[in-house]
């Protein structure tokens, strides 16, 4: 006699209380706060914002906490909250002339206005661990000097004046949101580059790794990267002009690359561009190499069969949260078309018996 | 739960997912592109299907979900609590009382009326994806009519292993027009594509949604000298005693002995309920507690 497996209802209801219990951890150790988070894990916090594509630090250290610390299932939390909040408008475009930079710096000219600004980078420090951080987070009195006050112009607009560097075509006013219509194939550029900066970190980075090591190789300089603070201003119909409506902290990094030309068009450099929210340089670095790379044909390059020169490979595989949720499905349920492939090899399997078994006699 | 719209998406998204399924209704079999929203549930666990759903259900109507067939499996369980907690409507696990069913792998055994609607969650929305990767590709290949390459992939199925090797999702033509996948549902389930409720199929992360209306011819594509064949195990339900139902295999011990039973969990219940009785089970009443 057999009783039918019951329980989903009770199984999930116990799996929930236990997964909130081992968030918890143990509770002789005090509670982290989402102020905590914010501050203290503030890269962490900036990828969710940047995967997740919504811009809001404390929501994203609070999803950061739900999810026990996986960024992907913290992003996760935070695009399904985004798809709920309406779409009132999009902002006028962002001038990162205007940045008020923490970081700046070029590697194709050794000083430029603006100069060089290292800021909080892990660059130069040498990965040992400081077994003083176990016992005392204090820091000591960092030296402080006046913020800029004029704009930082973009190093590329020195090599437009001299018109080395390709010119970008103006955009169509509003491209079209990843997040509200369809991805249909070709991607303008608008399209592509939204999906790069929502794209995983891993992914992205590894496709633009792909690149350096001859994968459609194509070496990219670093004229710029830079990071900070810009406003966010948006028109407002009923008054007629643009308002700020708050204040973003970017990473933007304009590449420049080798260059093309033709009998009637002397040869230029061309761009490659990553633009993502928060202080996330890895990732703003990989995007504009990815980008730059997808530009082959647009650019009158070749098409080399690379990975990152594949636009559906690159748009369809990046997002990790459409990865993430596909991949985990496997394990749910395959009873009924495992058991439909169970009878198949089955019966393949008898009637091959019966062949060589019927050759053997014969 | 007040913070959220009914049946948890916003109208527009709504009105924008019902103007894909009407679409998808006047081109039987075709594909249409939706901007598919991220939902609170993973991508690959149904969200095409509860798109659908939510565009579709009304505060009147009776929901059902089935997993493999069964209501109590944990995603079925988790979909129905979603649209309880969201949307508020009656849920059942009877097939005969739900006016909208969602349903991942399975066809319920009961034919569905004409005022039922079935909501499937699509895993891979394209039936020549695995012949051909790219997406630009079989759109071209479905604008042309151009099915060679799957008729090639089923002959050397047969030249191979003397038989067409696909079990489930198996690729119909629908209408005569369109070759569609039916989702990851046994072929067994294939007859019973033509039928008189609404087939809606929801894929989330491939943005795709498309349709079947009632009495609509679907075939299960298939060679002269190699007709198609709907299969299941050759055994009866341990439970129920029903020989015309898809069966579940388990592994009851140790020693790797096997038993069957239907993977429909409504239509075998309701079987025990009228008395009848499989060879491994009892009388309907003692397993209520």
């Amino acid at each position: 006699m057999y009783v039918a497996v019951k329980g989903g209802e009770r199984a999930i209801d116990n799996a929930h209380a236990w997964l909130a219990e081992e968030r918890r951890g143990d509770i002789s150790v005090p509670e982290l706060s989402i102020a905590q988070i914010r501050e203290q894990m503030s890269l962490a916090v900036n990828r969710v914002m940047a995967e997740g594509s919504l811009y809001d630090p404390d929501l994203a250290a609070l999803a950061i906490k739900q999810a026990r610390g996986d960024l992907i299932e913290a992003i996760f939390l935070i695009r399904a909250y985004r798809t709920t909040l309406p779409r009132f408008g999009g902002s006028d475009p962002i001038e990162t002339e205007d940045m008020t930079c923490d970081r700046r710096v070029s590697a194709t000219f050794k000083d430029a206005p603006g100069g060089q600004v290292l800021g909080p980078t892990f660059d130069y420090t040498h990965r040992l661990i400081d077994f003083k951080l176990a016992a005392d987070g204090e820091v000591s009195t960092v030296p402080v000097s006046a913020p800029r006050q004029s704009a930082t112009p973009h190093i590329m607009s020195f090599l437009d004046r001299e018109d080395l560097i390709q010119r970008e075509p103006a955009g169509d006013d509003a491209p079209d949101d990843l997040t509200r219509t369809p991805l249909e194939l070709p991607a303008s550029r608008a399209l592509r580059l939204q999906s790069l900066t929502r794209g995983d970190e891993g992914f992205i980075l590894g496709m633009a790794y792909s690149t350096q090591r001859g994968y459609a190789r194509n070496h990219a300089f670093v004229a710029e990267l830079r990071i900070g603070a810009v406003a966010v201003e948006m028109d407002i119909p009923e008054l007629g002009f643009a308002i700020e409506i708050g204040e973003i902290t970017v990473t933007e990094c304009e590449t420049i690359n080798q260059f093309q030309g033709s009998k009637t068009q002397p040869p230029q450099f061309t761009r490659g561009y990553g633009l993502v929210f928060g202080m996330t340089e890895r990732k703003a670095i990989s995007m504009a190499l990815v980008d730059r790379a997808l530009r082959w044909k647009e650019l009158g390059e070749d098409n080399l069969g690379a990975p990152a020169q594949d636009e559906e490979f690159i748009l369809y595989h990046s997002d990790n949260i459409q990865a993430t949720g596909f991949l985990e499905h496997i394990k749910l349920p395959h009873y009924v078309d495992f058991q439909s492939e169970l009878e198949l090899i089955r019966k393949l399997r008898r009637e091959a018996q019966e062949n060589i078994s019927q050759e053997a006699a014969e | 739960m007040n913070d959220y719209n009914f049946a948890y998406l916003d109208e527009q998204t709504k009105r924008m997912i019902r103007r894909a399924i009407l679409k998808g209704l006047a081109i039987p079999g075709y594909q249409v592109p939706f901007a598919s929203r991220e939902m609170p549930m993973p991508y690959g666990w149904g969200t095409g299907g509860v798109q659908v759903s939510a565009a579709v259900l009304t505060p009147d109507d009776t929901f059902k979900v089935i997993d493999q067939g069964a209501d109590d499996t944990t995603n079925a369980v988790s979909i129905r609590r979603f649209f309880q907690k969201t949307a508020g409507v009656a849920v059942t696990e009877a097939t005969s009382e739900a006016s909208v069913i969602q349903t991942r792998h399975r066809i319920p055994e009961e034919d569905l009326r004409a005022d039922q609607i079935l909501v499937y969650q699509v895993p891979i929305p394209e039936p020549l994806r695995f012949l051909e990767p790219s997406e630009v590709e079989t759109r071209k290949m479905h604008a042309l009519e151009e099915y060679g390459l799957m008729h090639v992939k089923l002959y050397e199925d047969i030249s191979q292993h003397g038989d067409i090797a696909t079990a489930y999702a198996y690729p119909v033509k629908v209408e005569g027009r369109y070759v569609m996948d039916p989702s990851p549902i046994p072929k067994f389930d294939n007859p019973k594509l033509e039928m008189a409720g609404i087939q809606l199929f929801g894929a989330g992360r491939e943005q795709r949604i498309y349709a079947i209306p009632p009495y609509t011819q679907v075939v299960s594509l298939d060679f002269d000298d190699y007709p198609f064949q709907p299969t299941k195990a050759d055994h009866a339900c341990g439970l129920c005693g029903a020989e015309d139902s898809y069966l579940d295999e388990l592994i009851v011990d140790d020693e790797g002995g096997r038993m069957f039973m239907c993977s429909d969990t409504d239509y075998c219940a309701t079987r025990r309920k009228h008395g009848h009785v499989g060879a491994q089970g009892f009388p309907f009443a003692e397993d209520a507690a």
